[in-house]
């Protein structure tokens, strides 16, 4: 080398280096004096479409590792104390990242437990590389139930799967409006708002309604003219959406196209705090959400269930979140958190850290959280969840006119009656 | 049946007429230097970003900044075309190809690394017009394709009755004669690839007031652009509004018979069929 070259070079190198540490993020580290130090990978949607949803999981998630270890960690029966260090890279939405991240996660930065990114189609890719790594994956932010069919065993879900994602609409638009038959439905065409429709057809079918529309858009649409214009009038309920970018769009541009329906009750973004920055686009707009922070479970209701109570209560998670976030936390955000809780309990219940016998204390995991009940299926699809419920939520008006959130389904935990959409 | 096809067709229209807009900076640059302009899809992104920007941080109304980004759009057009353009412009078309894909990628990195890929999206609402009791069009839209038809009116006038606009013309129809006539094909090269930005910053803009849009939005209203230029005739800026207006038409008209997913199918069937009976275009080249 040159003598010439040589400063070249270095800069090249240092540059290198700066780079490299400014594309790895890493979280929260443990303190000092902790026994073992559990590595917890994943990606996150810190950029993309997925952004908005993708964020909330991860400061959740991000919460949780900080109180575990704030608590001092989890404390096995040989007296190692387990802290909890978050690793993770943007995944930019994109499902080739995630493969590639996961594997580095594993092979490079030592992961011993990891997190599926947001979203079912991401999730599904890089449970294929956790399943290959035999490491454990709790999917956060992924309702899809396909990938729960594929006879992977390490793979466990947080979320209500997408097949009980939206069905409790249609009880709730028999209970609107017993003369309601026409339903229309538009949906994203990807992997979980394919399998959420397809389930949610198929009910509304089975109770009596016909399907007047149902076609789906490509993913990043912005244009929703030509669907709406499809809707046949008459339409008693408008159904459907995706992720958060699209359908707030969507709900934006029924408004504007005035459509005349009884009801409209789109996937993802209604519970997001952000939906109502629609203003008067979102009122009257009915989403299923996985979690809302007025949701009813306490240590009493799961004695009253007979389940074992774990975990923060609904009102520290919600205010240590709002004290560290500056913002509402939405379900996106509740499910990061949980999914580390879940792994921190089976961790206990273990009493280690090796992967088949946590395996074994996850199949067996039935508990009441803040987030609600948590039970796997062990038989054909293993780690699809099974006990965990949907809620409903509506934009309703409050006494000042301005957008605000109510619970409208099931009956037993509504904070407000349903209403019809108004004329527009 | 009727109701949906009045209210898919005006829809489409009105989107139309703003895809013309687009169509007409590529063409204008094509037209008068043949260049294909590769960086046409980022700038239609940074006219939407621009006004996004005058919008939610300078409190501008997204109307009025687009007389602004206008003027930005004009000189990053002169600035591209010296950095970029100027040097290859009588190279084989490779050459500007790539030299104009590499403007893309530039663009679409610092685009990327300022505003990430996440979706943004300019709030002001301006209700919606009422057409009888079938057609509803959301007032943004309507207003968009005014804008446009105003922008196109205004490049007409420029081209046929100002002494820049007639050098544009007189370059664009044969460069070396306009040089013995003493016009400056330099200055001139510069101002319409300066013109061809600015129509694709203001289509931006206009479209960033009815969607939301992320820095790589460009890319989809680009290949419009292609498809709209090839149906119109390349080199012929008038055309290219008749070709938004047929794409926007059949955007509105193809998801009335099938599903919406057919759309492109049918924009780049056409797309091929015009090539193939008609290579110079409906309206042919000038």
């Amino acid at each position: 080398m040159t003598r010439r070259k040589f400063p070249l070079v270095l800069v090249l190198v240092a540059l290198g280096l700066i780079l490299a540490v400014g594309l790895v993020q890493t979280g929260p580290t443990s303190a000092a004096g902790a026994a073992k130090e559990v590595v917890i990978g994943f990606t996150a949607s810190q950029t993309g479409k997925l952004n908005v949803e993708a964020i909330r999981q991860i400061n959740g998630l991000n919460l949780w590792v900080e109180q575990v270890n704030a608590a001092g960690g989890v404390k096995l029966p040989d007296g190692t104390v387990v802290k909890f260090a978050a690793k993770y890279y943007d995944d930019e939405s994109k499902k080739e990242r995630v493969q590639e991240l996961y594997t580095k996660l594993i092979n490079s930065d030592k992961a011993d437990f990891l997190i599926s990114p947001y979203s079912s189609g991401l999730a599904d890719a890089a449970a294929v590389i956790a399943q290959q790594y035999n490491k454990i994956m709790i999917t956060a932010g992924a309702a899809s139930d396909s990938t729960y069919k594929k006879g992977y065993t390490l793979i466990y879900q947080t979320y209500t799967p997408a097949s009980r994602y939206l069905t409790g609409a249609i009880d709730l638009l028999a209970k609107l409006d017993p003369a309601a038959k026409k339903v229309a439905i538009v949906h994203e065409k990807d992997k979980f708002s394919t399998d959420v429709v397809n389930a949610l057809k198929a009910y509304a079918e089975s109770k009596g309604y016909q399907v007047v529309l149902f076609e789906g858009y490509e993913p990043g649409t912005t244009d929703f003219a030509p669907f709406i214009n499809k809707i046949p009038p008459g339409v008693d309920a408008v159904m459907g959406g995706g992720h958060f970018a699209d359908t707030t769009t969507f709900a934006k541009q029924l408004y504007e196209k005035k459509l005349k329906t009884k009801m409209i009750a789109l996937l993802v973004a209604p519970p997001e705090p952000k939906f109502a920055e629609l203003g008067e686009a979102c009122i009257s707009v009915i989403g299923s959400s996985q979690w809302e922070p007025m949701a009813k479970y306490t240590a009493e209701s799961a004695k009253a269930a007979g389940l074992e109570w774990y975990g923060p209560s609904v009102a520290d998670f919600d205010s240590a979140y709002k004290a560290k976030f500056k913002e509402e936390p939405s379900y996106h955000s509740a499910g990061g958190y949980v999914a580390g809780l879940i792994l921190q309990k089976a961790l206990a219940k273990a009493g280690s850290t090796d992967t088949a016998k946590v395996k074994e204390a996850m199949d067996a995991m039935n508990l009441l959280t803040f987030y609600g009940n948590i039970k796997f299926d062990t038989a054909k699809a293993h780690g699809l969840q099974i006990g965990h419920d949907m809620v409903y939520i509506q934009w309703q008006k409050d006494a000042k006119g301005k957008p605000v959130k109510q619970v409208v389904w099931p009956e037993a935990g509504k904070t407000a009656g349903a209403i019809v959409c108004p004329v527009r | 049946m009727l109701d949906q096809l009045l209210s898919s067709l005006t829809d489409g229209l009105l989107l139309g007429f703003v895809y013309g807009l687009a169509a007409m900076g590529l063409s204008l640059i094509w037209g008068v230097m043949t260049v294909i302009n590769l960086a046409h899809g980022p700038v239609i992104a940074l006219g939407m970003f621009g006004t996004y920007l005058l919008f939610s941080h300078v409190g501008m109304n997204p109307y009025l900044a687009l007389f602004l980004v206008a003027l930005l759009g004009l000189l990053s057009g002169f600035l591209i075309y010296g950095v970029a353009v100027h040097r290859v412009i009588d190279a084989p078309h490779l050459s500007s190809l790539l030299a104009t894909f590499a403007v893309n990628m530039i663009l679409i990195g610092v685009g990327t690394a300022l505003f990430t890929t996440s979706p943004h999206n300019i709030d002001y609402p301006m209700g919606s017009l009422q057409l009888g009791s079938m057609i509803t069009i959301p007032g943004t839209r309507f207003i968009a394709a005014l804008g446009a038809v105003a922008f196109t009116a205004g490049l007409y006038l420029f081209l046929y009755f100002s002494r820049p606009g007639k050098a544009i013309r007189a370059v664009a129809n044969n460069r070396v004669a306009a040089e013995l006539m003493g016009i400056p094909s330099a200055q001139v090269l510069a101002l319409s690839f300066g013109i061809g930005t600015m129509l694709a910053a203001v289509a931006g803009g206009l479209i960033s007031t009815f969607f939301p849009f992320t820095i790589l939005s460009g890319g989809p209203y680009e290949l419009k652009s292609f498809v709209i230029c090839v149906l119109g005739g390349l080199g012929n800026p008038l055309g290219a509004l008749l070709g938004g207006l047929i794409l926007g038409g059949l955007e509105g008209l193809v998801p009335t018979f099938m599903p919406v997913s057919w759309v492109p199918v049918v924009e780049f069937g056409l797309f091929v069929l015009v090539l193939l009976i008609r290579p110079s275009g409906l309206l042919g080249a000038k």
